[in-house]
């Protein structure tokens, strides 16, 4: 993985390369890190703002909240990168079959 | 390093198997826990077809018939049907995919011990003042309703035991993932190991569903909360709800590795590789995926609406198509095979029929208008059967003659398992075939009795009749354990003379280490394809070199007594005083073990080189 250190003997690990990839993932993480704070600010003061309905609002911090948890899954637990392909797999499944079980009991029970 | 000593006391024996981590000896503990528990539960169904014999008869009261009910299919669901498939989980897919062991020794001990002193805990309400009697589903109404402390043991109990599968189910995904022999690509695994997958990512997944529901209902009942309670404000469909998205994957997560076992016994039997291998693959993962699409087929008659209702019933005959695709490439596997009728064999050759049968209703039930007439009739009753009878425990049957010399090293005798088929396959149908026409004749299920002159009689006698020969079936084959482990005839690594995958190339049983080399996997069936060019066995991928392998432990032991003692001190809270002290100790006992597990350094041992180059393979002592 790129992050790494280059801790291996083998001669053919190119340092230079590692430093790059780990220079352009480091200001991905500040950028997206600064999109996250300032994501959750507009969370807030769509939550503080008294002109927007409940109907507006409660959709909206959702689909910020989605937002978050993708950029922490790809830029902080490095989701994008090789060999995670089973935990994708997985989790993108789990969140399929809860999403349905929330879609049903949405519809057939509570509407 | 116990399993290197010849004769070994009886008590030293008890204490191995008592902190043991080898797959292999989990699950020879898998098998008998999940044995005990099917005799169990036969002996509730044999009550049960007793007191149906006959119209009005007083053989047990109404009450005890609905405890032994509710037993009967909770024990055989959960403490029977799934314990036995994680057996042979636990022996076969390790050796399947060429590793040592799973991926966590210590907590695929720990499952089990869950499991048991779930199943135990179970078990003991029949001691302790009435069994559950809400039916294996406990709808909330009914289950909160009843008196007594049976639904607690039901809900407690099976929250362990669910711990322990949910745990299981993990492991052997992981191992799966991590720990295939070099060469083992997904698309060369044995089909049993892809079923062990797909059933693994289905527990994955479905029982969070009944741990929530299972939480919900003890929070109702011993610590005041509604959820279920209408007058409250709660909803007791949302039960319903929990329970079937966990309850239909589940019976996926039966009847997938009996496909597995099935689709194994085809190919050796008729040796040929398995039809369209791959279509099979893409069968077993579809199955899984829609599993969990069409939950609400068990609740057509709750008044869900119309729409609701059409989209689970299309869904629910969606599955009919993978299913069919099984069934074609098992029949276009025998065909120009040169088959053996071995007993396994014969199990599966009786599968096919009696599965389809099943399927068939299923989708009958699968329309919902129709299933209108026929919910809650002997009719769901002959359909489940048919499923869980026909497809997993002819499989369970079948897999213990077929991997029998792989865990004990021994064959059970042919002739006796034959005897046990036909006893069996008779007694059936002879149940439960005629189960479908008295459910369309109008008996409604879960009654503990009948009146004469509704020409029910008949038929009802009949299945009971059918009953006694499945009892003396299963009393046949224990017959044939107790011979078979008396004579004590060892045999070679591949019994069959047949076998196909990487289990069949190393001693009956394994070494502890399994594999002195892991082997080099070329092709599907790798140890076949060695054969077919006349090597002796698998080629190694690697050198030879030490093994690390785990250290016995008698932590998951002492974790899952704690949750058994912290249970009974949940339950019995409101009632003495004692309650609240018992749970706490319960409560430290396991926490205290989880703590002394995580700060103690257990690095395992190695098996060094030189012991394992004097050792060949023959002299190998389990
Ligand atoms: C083509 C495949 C299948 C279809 C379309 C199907 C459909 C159904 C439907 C609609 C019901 C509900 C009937 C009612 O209560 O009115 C049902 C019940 C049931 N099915 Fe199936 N089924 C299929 C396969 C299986 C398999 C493979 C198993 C188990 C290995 C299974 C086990 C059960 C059980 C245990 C119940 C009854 C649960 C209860 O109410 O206690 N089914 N099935
Ligand atoms: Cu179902």
């Amino acid at each position: 993985m790129a992050n790494q250190q280059p801790n291996s003997g083998n001669p053919r690990v190119d340092i230079e390369y590692r430093r790059k990839k780990s220079a352009e993932e480091m200001k991905h993480q500040v950028i997206t890190f600064a999109m996250m704070i300032f994501l959750t600010i507009v969370a807030f003061v769509a939550a503080g703002y008294e002109g927007f309905s409940a109907w507006f609002i409660v959709p909206f911090i959702l689909i910020l909240a989605v937002v978050q948890v993708i950029f922490q899954l790809y830029y902080f637990m490095h989701m994008s990168h090789k060999g995670h392909e089973a935990p994708a797999l997985f989790l993108y499944s789990g969140a399929l079959v809860g999403f349905i079980t929330i879609i049903a009991f949405l519809t057939v029970i509570w509407w | 390093m116990s399993t290197l000593a010849q004769k070994k006391g009886f008590g030293a024996t008890l204490w191995d198997y008592l902190t043991t981590v080898d797959h292999k000896k989990i699950a020879i503990l898998y098998l008998i826990a999940g044995g005990f528990f099917f005799l169990l539960g036969g002996l509730e169904a044999m009550f049960i077809r007793i007191q149906l014999a006959v119209p009005n008869n007083d053989f047990v009261s109404a009450g005890l018939y609905n405890e032994i009910l509710t037993m009967h299919g909770t024990t055989m669901i959960f403490l029977a049907a799934m314990p036995l498939i994680f057996a042979f989980m636990n022996a076969v897919m390790p050796l399947q995919i060429g590793a040592r062991d799973v991926a966590f020794p210590f907590l695929n001990s720990l499952g089990f011990w869950l499991f048991f002193f779930g199943g135990v805990f179970l078990n003991l309400s029949w001691f302790l003042g009435g069994a559950p009697d809400a039916g294996w589903t406990s709808y909330a109404s009914l289950s909160i309703a009843s008196e007594g402390h049976g639904i607690d043991f039901y809900a407690l109990g099976l929250q362990i035991s669910g711990a322990g599968t949910l745990i299981g189910g993990i492991n052997f995904l992981v191992t799966i993932i991590n720990m295939r022999a070099p060469g083992m690509t997904y698309m060369r695994m044995p089909m049993f190991t892809w079923a062990t997958f797909v059933t693994s990512a289905l527990i994955l997944f479905a029982f969070p569903a009944l741990t929530v529901g299972l939480f919900l209902l003890i929070f109702d009942r011993m610590f005041g909360s509604n959820f279920f309670d209408p007058a409250m404000g709660g909803n007791t469909i949302i039960w319903e709800h929990f329970f079937w998205i966990f309850g239909h994957p589940e019976v996926y997560i039966l009847v997938l590795p009996a496909f597995g076992i099935f689709s194994e016994i085809f190919a050796i039997f008729s040796r040929k590789r398995l039809f369209g291998y791959s279509s099979m693959v893409f069968a077993t993962v579809l199955i899984g995926f829609l599993g969990f699409m069409v939950w609400a087929h068990h609740m057509f008659t709750t008044g869900m609406g119309p729409i609701a209702n059409a989209i689970f019933a299309v869904a629910t005959m969606a599955i009919a198509v993978p299913t069919g695709i099984k069934i074609f490439n098992w029949l276009f596997t025998m065909w120009g095979g040169s088959i053996t009728f071995t007993t396994p064999m014969l199990w599966a050759v009786a599968f096919i029929p009696s599965f389809v049968a099943g399927g068939v209703t299923g989708v009958m039930l699968a329309s919902a208008a129709q299933d209108y007439q026929y919910h809650d009739s002997y009719f769901v009753v002959a359909h489940f059967h048919y499923v869980i009878v026909g497809g997993v425990v002819f499989a369970l049957f079948a897999g213990a003659h077929l991997y029998w010399p792989k865990m004990f090293g021994t064959m059970l005798n042919e002739f006796l398992g034959k005897i046990t088929f036909v006893l069996f396959f008779i007694g059936f149908h002879l149940t439960f075939f005629i189960q479908h026409f008295l459910g369309l004749w109008g008996m409604p299920r879960r009654i503990f009795t009948f009146l004469p002159g509704q020409g029910l009689e008949t038929a009802n006698f009949v299945s009971t009749v059918g009953a006694f020969f499945m009892a003396a079936a299963v009393i046949v084959l224990l017959i044939n354990v107790v011979i078979t482990t008396v004579k004590n005839e060892k045999v070679g690594n591949d019994p069959w003379g047949d076998g196909r995958t990487l289990e069949w190339a190393i001693p009956s049983p394994p070494p502890f280490y399994n594999f002195k080399q892991l082997p080099l996997v070329r092709g599907l069936d790798a140890y076949w394809l060695e054969k077919m060019e006349g090597k002796q066995g698998m080629s190694p991928a690697e050198p030879l070199g030490d093994i690390h392998m785990p250290n016995n432990s008698f932590i998951p032991f002492v974790i899952s007594f704690g949750l058994f003692v912290a249970a009974f001190g949940a339950m019995y809270r409101a009632d003495y005083s004692w309650g609240i002290p018992v749970l706490i100790v319960g409560m430290l006992i396991t926490l205290g073990s989880m703590f002394v597990r995580s700060i103690k350094d257990d690095h395992g041992y190695h098996i060094h080189k030189e012991d394992l180059e004097d050792n060949n393979d023959k002299g190998v002592k389990a």
